[in-house]
């Protein structure tokens, strides 16, 4: 046999060989390591924390916070697993799935009964009473069973937007606080060369539901839910807003488009003016005003029912934090969550978030030093922030059902008391 | 008295010192064992990734569309076909059933036209070199996007506020108005261009590939028998194209009915229902309700129905071969 057929046997039986040791290096490297996302080192724990906040935030910024944690906890170190939220969506998702979920996870609202349920992230109530934290200063947490599983650290809410000078032009003196008065404005600058009010309805990003319809009914004080249970049928609340929205519809003052429209098309069209009002999350008053440097706008909170007047609901999104359950370094883990949550640490990631505290006694800096900040925060602290999404099962599914039946009902298919009933036989089957 | 017992014939065999010629015979059973296992050393690193990267998926996903809960439940229930019929007695299934047959049969039909009058006009001897590379260059532009490049481009230009609404208002073609991806009537054939707009290029290079190796003695033998254009096209252009016009069509039908990135990026499978494919049905069952079982039983369906184009692909190849 010649020496390169030798050879070409050896390669193939070594590539063989080396592939299936390669496969079989691989499982074991995996059993070893993942039943707990952080590691440990002769006393030095590594936790891994997997969120999307980082990039979000000025560059370093988040790292500083961690550096400060690892100085003020030797021994301790924090690994940063960040990403877009899309993707740290579906890794977290993957990790709840396998049991490789980093000790410490930014979360949604939206996804914590889900992972409750798998029992994927650890139950935070057990873990504060085993370090004997005191929460009375969290300003709010967030629940399944009875069980807190998840914090919100920092909250973003959504105010309405108005265009000063699209107001000023169709003779709107000033930004609507009912239901009525945000019709005739919206009607007043559809006359105009803008749309009154922006509507975003994507199915593939559904959260307008929750933005921008609901948000209505709790800004009266209403609830789409019953004792936890869906309560969209015969529910007066929800009744009238869906209606009132139907009839903004009907008199075309939404702009057009959107059925398909996401949040970030809302933003753009208001930024350029060519919609009079949106309601919208704080955090985007930099991107507008760094998009379009001329653009004058009003932050103010969202009209209400006419004739109520007790204390308005304004949607929030929150950047939570959870446990693993499988964290072997869970006191470890909830030492950060403290540490994030305590007051000096939280003001300042409020501030450089530009976001509102989850710490009761934190006040961010920017709400005194920016006027559109502090009339927010003067609504956020007049309100309560209301989202009963968060918490709720498969939540954004819930959404994209609402969704469908909401669009079907704008686009003339079935009534809006029909849209409602068939969401309601939708969500029972998600409950 | 004596008594012969007559041993064991094994035991009378005596072995001789290990003669060369029984050395030679191992050695040589060895080298024929080497010879009969080389191949299987050759195959072996293809049959692991075959096995690790296909076989392995797709007992797992046919295993997961037998259980209830899972992933998400950390003790599934077999439960047979009941996925199965959750999934078959869903309206919203065969909305996706339709939607993504008329996108893709409509996909590859105008795909072949456009690809085939293009590949014909840049293989047309009417036109210089230089134009047929400018026109090269601008045909083949589309391909060269990624699918979130045409997406987001085309969510642009299809806005209510956009170019082409602006374009058709002022020629009087439309009131301007029209929101293309956003209304149940347009939707699905605002996508459908889109996906045409970005695929035709494929077609049109395989086919143009194709017709400069139609040997140019056929046209002539044609033109002598009195064919016109119209005649040459039809038999002797198209009998000739036909194997790849096959392969290029089975193909095309193949990845179109996988769109997913297009359709979610565009429209995420609205209005309501009327761009709902079975990617996006499925992705939505698994990602936003968390049931990985019945995604799986969707899958595990989508894949059936992409076996029979497979299969009648290879048959298409092997009688080609």
């Amino acid at each position: 046999m010649s020496k390169g057929a030798y050879m070409g046997r050896f390669i193939a039986v070594a590539g063989a060989a080396a592939l299936v040791l390669t496969g079989c290096a691989g499982g074991a490297q995996e059993t070893g390591s993942t039943t707990d996302g952080g590691t440990t080192t002769e006393g030095e724990v590594t936790l891994e924390f997997s969120q999307w906040w980082e990039p979000e935030l000025p560059a370093g910024a988040f790292r500083a916070l961690m550096d400060q944690f690892e100085a003020e906890n030797p021994g301790i170190t924090v690994e940063l697993l960040s990403g877009p939220y899309a993707s740290t969506k579906e890794q977290v998702v993957a990790g709840a799935a396998a049991g490789t979920m980093s000790d410490v996870v930014g979360l949604d609202g939206a996804w914590v009964s889900d992972f409750a349920q798998q029992g994927a992230i650890a139950d935070l109530t057990a873990v504060m009473a085993d370090v004997g934290y005191d929460d009375s200063e969290l300003a709010s947490q967030v629940q399944v069973d009875g069980a807190t599983y998840m914090i919100p650290v920092v909250n973003f809410v959504y105010p309405m937007f108005t265009n000063d000078a699209l107001l000023d032009a169709a003779g709107v003196a000033a930004p609507p606080t009912t239901r009525s008065e945000f019709a005739d404005a919206a009607a007043a600058i559809t006359e105009g060369d803008a749309y009154g009010w922006i509507l975003p309805l994507s199915l593939e990003a559904p959260n307008g539901i929750q933005n921008d319809v609901m948000s209505w009914v709790w800004a009266s004080g209403g609830s789409m839910l019953d004792g936890g249970q869906p309560a969209l049928v015969d529910n007066a609340d929800v009744s009238s807003a869906t209606e009132f929205i139907q009839g903004l519809w009907d008199d075309g003052v939404i702009a057009p488009g959107a059925f398909t429209m996401k949040e970030q098309d809302k933003v753009e069209e208001f930024t350029n003016g060519r919609v009079g009002m949106m309601i919208d999350s704080l955090a985007h008053v930099n991107l507008i005003r760094e998009s379009n440097p001329d653009l004058e706008f009003s932050i103010s909170a969202i009209p209400a029912d006419d004739g109520y007047d007790g204390e308005r609901g304004i949607p929030y999104a929150s950047w939570g934090i959870g446990v693993a359950e499988n964290s072997e370094h869970k006191a470890e883990a909830f030492k950060l969550v403290e540490f994030l949550m305590s007051e000096s640490v939280n003001s300042e990631l409020s501030s450089i978030a530009n976001a509102f505290p989850g710490n009761v006694g934190s006040v961010p800096d920017f709400v005194e030093q920016d006027e559109v900040f502090g009339t927010a925060f003067e609504i956020y602290q007049s309100g309560f922030p209301a989202n009963e999404f968060t918490g709720l099962p498969v939540a954004e599914q819930l959404m994209r059902d609402f969704g469908e039946e909401f669009q079907r009902s704008l686009d003339g298919q079935q009534s809006m008391q029909d849209a409602l009933a068939a969401a309601q036989a939708k969500w029972e089957r998600e409950f | 008295m004596s008594q012969t017992t007559r041993p064991p014939r094994d035991a009378l065999a005596v072995r001789p010192p290990a003669p060369a010629r029984d050395v030679g015979a191992r050695a040589r059973s060895i080298s024929r064992l080497k010879r009969r296992l080389t191949p299987y050393g050759f195959l072996t690193p293809t049959g692991v990734l075959l096995v690790i990267l296909m076989i392995t998926p797709i007992v797992m996903v046919v295993t997961y569309s037998l259980l209830d809960g899972v992933i998400t439940n950390q003790n599934p229930a077999f439960v047979g076909f009941d996925n199965y019929v959750e999934v078959l007695t869903n309206p919203v299934f065969f909305t996706a059933v339709r939607n993504t047959l008329v996108f893709t049969i409509s996909s590859v039909v105008v795909h072949f036209a456009i690809g085939l009058g293009f590949a014909l006009m840049l293989n047309s001897p009417l036109l210089g070199n230089r134009t047929k590379g400018l026109f090269r260059v601008l045909y083949i532009l589309p391909w060269l996007f990624t699918v979130a490049i045409v997406a987001v481009l085309w969510r642009l230009l299809l806005n209510p506020n956009g170019v082409v609404n602006y374009l058709l208002g002022a020629f009087g073609v439309t009131d301007g108005q029209t929101e293309w991806l956003a209304s149940t009537s347009t939707a699905l054939a605002a996508v459908t261009f889109i996906n045409i707009w970005s695929g035709y290029p494929f077609f049109m290079i395989s086919l143009l590939a194709g017709l400069q190796g139609i040997p140019r003695e056929l046209y002539e033998a044609a033109r002598v028998d009195g064919a016109g254009a119209w005649s040459q096209f039809l038999h002797v252009t198209i009998p000739q194209l036909r194997p790849i016009i096959i392969s290029m069509a089975l193909l095309d039908f193949i990845w179109t009915t996988q769109q997913f990135a297009l359709i979610w990026m565009t429209t995420g499978g609205g209005p309501i229902t009327s761009t709902e494919m079975l990617s996006t049905f499925t992705y939505k069952l698994a990602f936003t309700r968390y049931d990985f079982s019945l995604a799986s039983a969707s899958a595990v369906l989508v894949l059936l129905m992409s076996m029979v184009l497979a299969f009648f692909y290879v048959r298409h190849q092997k009688s080609r071969d």
